[in-house]
């Protein structure tokens, strides 16, 4: 297999099922194989990754490509560049840190199997996402992580504010998907290709077109959602009520970068313009500062760190949004520095939350001197994450104060201006993490059985390798990640970057002034803050993105509920009423918005002989009494039949002598049924409606009926096209048969004929299973003192039936053989015998006619049912042993001695399933419904 | 003026649709399903006229020159028969619900109750 695909699938297939295998069962020692697990798989994809690494950094691109749904542009395509190999790495690299630190993390009673499984869904939409080469491959995989992520952050179920976070999360991420999808969509049919290799190379053609401004809202909505930029950063500090292995992993390594990732990735094709200059830069600047400067107001470690996170993202999305290459270099280096640090304070702020029971930034301190090694790590980071020289955080904030200088952005010297604010904030609130976590006097309040120490080992070293790293990259950054940022941002801006330096010292400048100033100012600003009005004692806001989201969602429920409470009242009657005036609304809109109302067309019409006007004149007679005396049940029940002879009628008169057939026997069938029917119900339909709605159902009534015949009308007078005439030239030479109907039906769509003879058994097993078991008393006579039944069968009618019924086989035979040629065939044979057993059943009565077919009460016709499924179905598969498709036919001619010429055809068997089906299921209905009322004198 | 038999089957397919509708709106369970087996009698016969009205044209082949068009032939006669299956399934369905609801009305309660 591919190696670029094999490194997704891993954790999506391997990774999945190994750890939900073996985490079924949370006994001690499979919480640590699901953890074993989990991490082979993280370095077997990790491996697999650095073993192609080399031919990334020397400049080459992989591509594998397998074709999906090629009709609709969908191809499974991998891709793997500077960019991809660089989250890549992240992804699996943070990941296997993760792997690691969550073992130890995970209370006894949390389910591992659960965590791991999710944990390597997640990873795999991740990869997924970062390596998918067709756009829409991309948006499956996004989709998958918010999905994931919301099943991660709602891992502790039991609590509210976890599935609250966890809901909101993914009505955010979700919906801005759904809004990028549509851009997407506009930028495949801009492009003309969803493959990004093609797309990358097209930024011209899609910058230039009239779409391009709305394709690209369309995207920034799903990469601002996903990458929490103000306005949707709200969702983030929400998620916190995640287990802290899972914030560090998505919260501030990956998933929150997968919005970044999709402005670098798509760089080429949409960036460079002022148009986008000037949306993703300004929201980027504007994310930096407003969330640096909440995170310092922040008491919980978890909500600092997200609003930190926040901020960092909106400064990668401003670096980013700037035209200018070098801003792409420090882009991609801001994306490993914050991955680097923030994943490091986030274990650390685990750690805290574990050995004290809180990460309340008012009740923690002094912890320096109880959990020292702890400490220094987490200082580390912190330091890394203010920008402090030497660590790595310094050097990409060097970098972006040197962009903002230099920015061509329309707001002038504000641009240096807020950045450098921002600085000051992010120093700040760094500066209060460390302070009052491990310095700041003791803690208070913790928990009796808190004894805070250094944590076990595995959960300190994940901590400590990120730690050594913000050190070591802040040192020597151009040998470290120096060759990954350079092939990354040559994939983010299509080009390779010109001539620069990743170094510490640049001399004295503007930028390393900002820095000073920054440092310095988030000093001051945190004393001043701390002396004047004390940070613990503040009390956070009540408007905020949280409190306008919860509002919106409310009302949305609200109105949603209000609504359903006006429009289902809990009537059908109602109901129905509605659907028919919007179906009434929906057919007539494009009527009205045409110029002019459609004319009849010009074909030329048939004359109608008067026997033809006649029928007509009794058909509108029949449903006017119909709807008059619908209340007298009975022969509410015969006028219907009325209807559908004139049904037979129309087919009769307009060459359809299979469709005559088929009505007419249907007609008897169904007659009978309504009226066994009715024998269990109500005799009479009451007079209850008001003439109100009398009004309301007769003007729906009209309506409906009057679009139905003007549709029809307007199509009886046009001429047609159609794909019926393929089926008649080819009827005798491809099926063997002259009647084009019945070759349709048992050969070129056979397939439909089998599912539609599936169909029919099925309804006829649901109403077995309706009235199994019911006994229903039955009125021995109806309102009119007319008996039900019998009091002896008429001898008449039992000589006539029994004269009737083998005469009616052979009438069925006769019309099951000849139908491939002439009218009949299974479905009309089937009836005819049908008609004739019922005839069977009024003259025997249904003990006796059902002992001489062994029903019992209908349980017996399933197996006819079964037995004539098996019967089409074995047909259809025995074309497989001639190497044909299901159900191929074979037909041919043989001569037989006496019998002469027989045309004979496999579909004839098939045919004679159909038949074997129908029989079944007509006699089931039928029985079942005797069954149900047999006759109770008690 | 001469009527045609293309206004005669459009206004009875409307005509039939109309009293289908009508019995539909009903509150009892039988006239709805009267009413249903009425608007499927419509529906095929429309679906039918989509090939447009022959006379004398039955679609055998070897029948002459002219022969209608099979195709809405063959999925009608399915249609029928299943329209058939379903007109029992739902006439057994409001036998069942005036059993365990002792009303036949079709919200399962007496009006007003």
């Amino acid at each position: 297999m591919n190696p670029l695909a094999t490194i997704v699938l891993l954790p999506l297939l391997a990774g999945t099922l190994l750890c939900f295998g073996l985490g079924r069962d949370n006994s001690s020692a499979r919480r640590t194989l699901t953890a074993l697990a989990a991490g082979s798989v993280t370095v077997a994809a990790l491996a697999l990754l650095l073993s192609l690494a080399p031919q990334i950094l020397a400049g080459q691109t992989l591509i594998a490509h397998t074709d999906w749904v090629p009709s609709l542009g969908l191809s499974i395509g991998w891709r793997l560049d500077g960019l991809a190999l660089l989250f890549a790495l992240l992804i699996t690299g943070i990941g296997l840190l993760i792997v690691i630190y969550a073992h130890f993390y995970l209370a006894a009673s949390d389910p591992a199997g659960k965590f791991y499984t999710l944990l390597m869904l997640f990873m795999a939409a991740m990869l997924g996402v970062v390596m998918s080469d067709n756009i829409m491959l991309l948006v499956v995989f996004w989709e998958l992580t918010s999905v994931s992520s919301f099943l991660l952050v709602g891992y502790w179920g039991h609590k509210e504010e976890a599935r609250a976070g966890a809901r909101m999360a993914l009505a955010v991420t979700g919906g801005g998907g759904l809004v990028m999808l549509a851009g997407f969509v506009l930028l495949g049919q801009v492009a003309g290709t969803y493959e990004l290799s093609e797309l990358l190379t097209r930024g011209d053609i899609i910058k230039a077109d009239p779409l391009y401004p709305l394709l690209l809202g369309l995207i920034l909505v799903g990469c601002f959602t996903k990458s929490a930029q103000v306005p949707f950063h709200f969702w983030l500090p929400e998620a916190m009520a995640a287990p802290t292995p899972v914030s560090a992993y998505l919260h501030s390594a990956t998933m929150v970068k997968a919005g970044v990732f999709l402005l670098a990735r798509l760089y080429p094709a949409l960036g460079g313009t002022d148009l986008f200059e000037a949306v993703v830069a300004s929201f980027g600047l504007a994310t930096v500062a407003f969330a640096a400067w909440v995170a310092i107001f922040k008491h919980d470690m978890k909500g600092l760190l997200a609003y930190s996170t926040v901020s960092h993202l909106g400064f990668i999305t401003f670096l980013i949004g700037l035209g200018s290459p070098l801003s792409a270099v420090a882009a991609v280096f801001h994306i490993l520095n914050h991955a680097t640090f923030k994943a490091a304070l986030f274990m650390s702020a685990g750690i805290i939350d574990h050995e004290t029971g809180t990460r309340d930034l008012r009740r923690l301190g002094g912890l320096y001197r109880l959990m020292p090694w702890t400490a220094t790590f987490a200082m580390t980071a912190a330091a890394a994450m203010a920008g402090i020289p030497l660590f790595n955080g310094f050097l990409s904030k060097e970098m972006f104060f040197h962009e903002a200088v230099e920015s061509t952005l329309p707001w002038g010297v504000a641009v240096p201006v807020i950045a450098t604010f921002a600085g000051i904030f992010s120093m700040a609130y760094s500066v209060r993490l460390v302070h009052a976590t491990f310095f700041n006097g003791a803690p208070k309040d913790l928990p009796p059985d808190a004894h805070p120490h250094d944590p076990p080992i595995g959960m300190l070293a994940p901590v400590a390798l990120l730690a050594v790293l913000c050190v070591v990259v802040g040192v020597f950054p151009a040998v470290t990640y120096g060759p990954l940022v350079q092939v990354a941002a040559s994939a983010l801006l299509g080009t390779a970057p010109p001539e620069y330096h990743l170094a510490i010292w640049h001399g004295f400048n503007l930028p390393l002034l900002m820095s000073a100033i920054a440092v310095a100012g988030g000093l001051a600003l945190y004393f001043a803050l701390q002396k004047s009005f004390g940070l613990p004692a503040y009390t956070p806001q009540r408007w905020s993105g949280k409190a306008s989201f919860t509002c919106l969602m409310d009302s949305l429920f609200t109105f949603a509920g209000k609504l359903t409470g006006r429009l289902e009242n809990g009537s059908l009657q109602r109901s129905l009423a509605l659907m028919v005036l919007l179906v009434l609304v929906l057919a007539a809109a494009p009527f009205g918005a045409a110029d002019s109302l459609p004319q009849a067309g010009s074909r030329s019409l048939l004359d109608a002989p008067p026997l033809a006007i006649v029928v007509w004149a009794l058909l509108l007679a029949t449903g006017a009494a119909l709807v008059w005396t619908h209340h007298a049940r009975f022969q509410a029940v015969v006028l219907t039949g009325v209807v559908g002879m004139v049904t037979a009628l129309t087919f009769v008169a307009l060459s359809a002598p299979d469709l005559a057939l088929t009505q007419l026997s249907v007609e008897v069938v169904s007659t009978v049924l309504l009226l066994m029917g009715l024998a269990l119900l109500p005799q009479t339909t009451p007079r209850e409606s008001t003439s109100l709605r009398y009004g309301r159902d007769a003007a729906l009534a009209l309506a409906a009926g009057g679009g139905v015949a003007a549709l029809a009308w307007l199509m009886l007078t046009r001429d047609h096209s159609s794909i019926s005439w393929f089926f008649l030239d080819n009827t005798l030479p491809g099926g063997g048969g002259t009647n084009a109907v019945n070759v349709i039906l048992v050969d070129f769509r056979g397939y439909d004929t089998f599912g539609e003879i599936t169909v029919l058994g099925i309804a006829a097993l649901g109403a077995l299973a309706l009235l199994d078991g019911l006994r229903v008393k039955r009125p021995t006579v109806d309102t009119a003192g007319r008996a039900w039944t019998f009091e002896q069968q008429p001898l008449l009618l039992r000589v006539a039936a029994r004269i009737v019924l083998p005469l009616a086989l052979v009438v069925s035979a006769y019309i099951f053989w000849r139908g491939h040629n002439l009218p009949g065939g299974g479905f009309i044979a089937g009836l005819v015998t049908a008609v004739a057993l019922v005839l069977q059943f009024m003259a025997l009565g249904q003990a006796r006619a059902e002992s001489a077919l062994h029903g019992a009460a209908g349980r017996r016709f399933s197996r006819w049912i079964g037995s004539g499924l098996a019967i089409a179905g074995l047909t259809g598969v025995g074309a497989f042993v001639f190497g044909k498709p299901f159900l191929t036919s074979a037909h041919g001619h043989p001569t037989v001695a006496v019998l002469g010429e027989l045309p004979l055809a496999s579909a004839a068997v098939f045919d004679l399933g159909v038949y074997i089906t129908v029989v079944g299921a007509t006699l089931l209905m039928l029985s079942v419904l005797g069954a149900a009322s047999k006759e109770n004198h008690g | 003026m001469n009527v045609s038999m293309e206004f005669l089957v459009a206004s009875g397919i409307g005509w039939v649709t109309a009293c289908g509708v009508f019995l539909m709106l009903r509150g009892r369970s039988f006239p709805v399903v009267l009413g249903l087996t009425l608007i499927g009698y419509a529906v095929n016969v429309f679906i039918f006229a989509m090939g447009r009205l022959w006379t004398g044209a039955q679609p055998i082949i070897g029948n002459g020159e002219v022969v209608a068009d099979p195709l809405p032939q063959a999925l009608v006669l399915t249609a029928i028969v299943i329209g058939f299956a379903t007109t029992g399934f739902v006439i057994e369905l409001a036998l069942r619900s005036h059993h365990e609801s002792g009303t036949d009305q079709v919200d399962g309660k007496e009006p007003g109750a």
